[in-house]
């Protein structure tokens, strides 16, 4: 009877919680309250509420755009930051007369950077009527949530989920550049400025955007001539001590370390280099940017440190200052990659939009089909290239552009 | 004695036809819901993986509610579950074009699979006394998540290609596929999962543990987790019964893996979903809904896999009050002055709910 009484209270208080939720049919809630049948009846009561009977159906007076990314957990830093600069973006085509005379409604939703969650986020998006959707920030949530645009036919445009994997459905876009994209564009680079000869990479072998650049990073370095001396992984779980890695790249001589990593471990490694006397060029990719923004990090040390971004906060054309500024009176940080990304992202969105001449009344899958169409046709100056093209493979084409950091801020190359 | 023993078994099938029943008609209710139109996507996507939780806990409830071992490495289980059915749905998939027989298959794989390497681990852990199993099954769901994440498989015309830690050494011709590829895992998996499958899974593994426990197995397996002395002295094999419970306990799992790895399009080894974390999340639907309580398992992973979903509507907050609604739950189910209190309510409840039948 304990038992029964506890999951009797349980489920009220499941109950209670989701009251605020509404849409409940109420009809389950009355059932008797009465052990197993009660916690049964109760669990149907739980799928039950919440339950938008029209889901899907647009009202045809605004585009809804839905974003997908993690707000919280450890990758939280990057999906905040796309939402952040979604809303900028939104706020700003509102502000300017919205999409082919239409509003714009945006909504994000997190997913702790996790495939199952990130498809209930998707879900939920569709329940609240979401037309198209920009997102999502992580590569494997992408590949589970692409899965689930492809089959609904919604148009899906991800700011940085950068693997091949994303976009083998048609419906699928990319703002970033692929992994393979980086990898050979950062071999290219460095040969082609004759950076060095002698190369070592330290990547994190339990990440699908590390391991997938530096793949490819090694396989163009082979065409280059640069010869990879050591190739040092590390995991999730070991992540904050590089002093191996470290010494087996010094003792080989490298006098490159490629860095296709996120610049928290990054600034771990410039710190514990320093610390070994090893001053070797570090060259990192676009996860790179927001190393100077890393709390207690000594910013001398990142002095001299190459990376190949699309985007650099201080790039003195008018519209990066303009989103700068904007980003920073609204949230207090200096946005990063993925927040122009996603700047990016919803004005390709608009663009798509336009070029197609869509209507918010239109369906999602009629939606996706003529943006799909669209996205070939475009040409999109952003913040993070001038000139965006897309092939209907869903790559994007644009210019790469190496950083290097001098005096504490990033200076073109 | 006897009497007693009699009593149980009454119960015990009570319970048991409880607890199968609410299943079927949680089932029923939702098919209607979802035929009529009337359930949201959140709650249509919900439900496989509302399965996969229960499948786990039920596995997990049998080490820790019945065999007595603390196991902290389950979603290591599930994770050999659903890679080794992932690769053989993938091996497969264009030899077999029926879902159904491919389920099947992937399924025996995944099950197997899950249920050897408890095998494995069981036999030098389950000789000793104390809390090894919980050491060895913890270091047990990192090692296979760091392995699958060095892992790279590929098939081509040449036949097939391994290699590990180096992903760069495979050279693939055009036509080439990737079985499992390092830290990107398995991706392009068939959506062979459905509601119904995992109610049905769930139904299995209910028989299987009911019939376990209740058997003259299940009465040596309690018999050990009581006392071992005892136990040993009454001619009871301690190894092999609590082998047996181990293994089953991870065969289940791995069936839980099954159903994950085929609702969803990729499957990856990241903490978040086969780490730590995982672990400890369905040791918590097991605490939470009773240890040795199957029902109270289901209801446990299905309430706390629906909780953080709709509260959505709540943003930011969501993830603090679902923390706050776990620790609330742990205290009133656990902490002594909530039981006292609840005795007392329970007293009344059933009180008054005699007066209402009478």
């Amino acid at each position: 009877m304990k038992k029964a009484l506890s999951v009797v209270v349980t489920a009220a208080m499941m109950t209670t919680l989701m009251a605020g939720c509404g849409d409940s049919n109420g009809d389950a809630q009355s059932a008797p309250a009465a052990d197993g049948a009660a916690a049964g009846t109760e669990s149907a009561a739980a799928s039950d509420a919440g339950a938008a009977s029209d889901a899907g159906a647009a009202d045809g007076t605004t585009f809804k755009i839905g974003g997908i990314g993690p707000t919280t957990g450890d990758a939280a830093i990057y999906g905040t930051a796309v939402m952040n600069a979604a809303q900028i973006a939104v706020d700003e085509i509102n502000a300017a007369g919205g999409i082919n005379g239409y509003q714009v409604e945006f909504k994000f939703e997190d997913d702790q950077s996790d495939a199952e969650k990130s498809v209930n986020a998707y879900n939920s998006l569709k329940d609240w009527g979401m037309q198209m959707l920009m997102g999502t920030v992580t590569t494997t949530p992408c590949v589970a949530v692409a899965d689930m645009t492809a089959a609904d036919g919604m148009f899906q445009l991800t700011p940085s989920a950068s693997s091949t994997d994303v976009i083998v459905n048609d419906n699928v876009f990319q703002a970033c550049f692929t992994d393979p994209n980086q990898g050979t564009a950062s071999a290219q680079y460095i040969a082609e400025n004759g950076l060095a000869t002698k190369v070592a990479v330290i990547y994190d072998s339990s990440s699908v955007y590390s391991s997938g650049i530096e793949a490819t990073f090694v396989e163009e370095a082979a065409n280059q001539g640069i010869e990879i001396v050591a190739e040092e992984a590390f995991t999730a779980d070991s992540k904050t001590d590089f002093s191996t890695q470290l010494q087996k790249a010094q003792s080989a001589g490298a006098e490159l370390v490629f860095l296709p990593i996120y610049y928290t471990e990054a600034s771990i490694i410039l710190t514990q280099a320093d610390g070994m006397g090893y001053e070797p060029t570090f060259f990192g990719v676009d996860g790179m940017d927001g190393i100077l923004g890393v709390e207690n990090f000594n910013t001398e040390l990142a002095e001299g440190v190459m990376l190949l971004t699309p985007f650099a906060a201080d790039a003195d054309d008018e519209a990066t200052q303009a989103f700068v500024s904007k980003y920073q009176e609204l949230y207090g940080d200096v946005p990063n990659q993925f927040a122009a990304d996603a700047y990016d992202a919803i004005y390709i969105i608009k663009a798509a939009a336009e070029q197609a001449g869509v209507t918010p009344d239109m369906s999602a899958a009629d939606l996706g089909a003529a943006l799909s169409g669209a996205m070939t046709s475009i040409s999109v100056d952003g913040l993070t290239g001038e000139g965006m093209t897309w092939q209907a493979t869903g790559e994007v084409s644009k210019a790469p552009k190496a950083v290097v950091i001098k005096d504490g801020a990033y200076a073109a190359m | 004695m006897a009497k007693l023993n009699l009593k149980s078994i009454k119960k015990s099938t009570r319970d048991q036809f409880i607890t199968i029943a609410m299943v079927i008609v949680v089932y029923i209710i939702v098919q209607i819901l979802v035929a009529t139109g009337s359930m949201s996507s959140l709650m249509q996507g919900l439900l496989v993986p509302m399965c996969t939780y229960s499948i786990v806990a039920i596995g997990l409830n049998l080490c820790v509610g019945y065999l007595g071992e603390l196991s902290i490495g389950h979603a290591g289980f599930m994770c050999v579950g659903a890679f080794s059915s992932a690769f053989v749905t993938k091996l497969l998939e264009g030899t077999i074009t029926n879902g159904i027989v491919l389920f099947l298959i992937a399924l025996c794989a995944g099950v197997l699979m899950a249920a050897l390497f408890g095998f494995l681990i069981g036999i030098p852990v389950l000789r000793l006394r104390g809390d090894y199993l919980a050491i060895v099954t913890l270091a047990f769901g990192e090692i296979i998540k760091n392995v699958i994440n060095v892992l790279y498989i590929a098939k081509d015309t040449d036949g097939f290609h391994f290699a590990i830690s180096n992903g760069n050494a495979i050279k693939l011709s055009d036509e080439g596929m990737w079985l499992i590829n390092g830290a990107k895992g398995i991706v392009k998996i068939p959506h062979l999962s459905s509601f119904t499958a995992g109610v049905i899974l769930i139904l299995i593994a209910l028989l299987i543990v009911y019939n376990l426990v209740n058997s003259r197995s299940g009465r040596a397996i309690m018999a050990i987790r009581d006392n071992r002395i005892a136990a040993e002295s009454v001619g009871i094999n301690i190894t092999k019964f609590k082998l047996m419970a181990f293994t089953i306990s991870a065969a289940i799992a791995g069936a839980g893996g099954v159903l994950y790895a085929h609702n969803l399009s990729t499957v990856t080894a990241t903490p978040a979903n086969f780490g730590y974390n995982m672990s400890i999340m369905i040791l918590v639907f097991v605490v939470l809904g009773g240890m040795g309580s199957f029902r109270g398992s289901i209801i446990a992973a299905v309430l706390l896999t629906l909780l953080p979903e709709v509260l959505r509507g709540l943003a930011d907050y969501r993830m603090l009050i679902y923390s706050i609604v776990l620790i609330a739950m742990m205290l009133f189910n656990w902490a002594p002055k909530c039981i006292e209190w609840r005795q007392k309510l329970g007293v009344k409840f059933r009180r008054n709910a005699k007066k209402e039948a009478v």
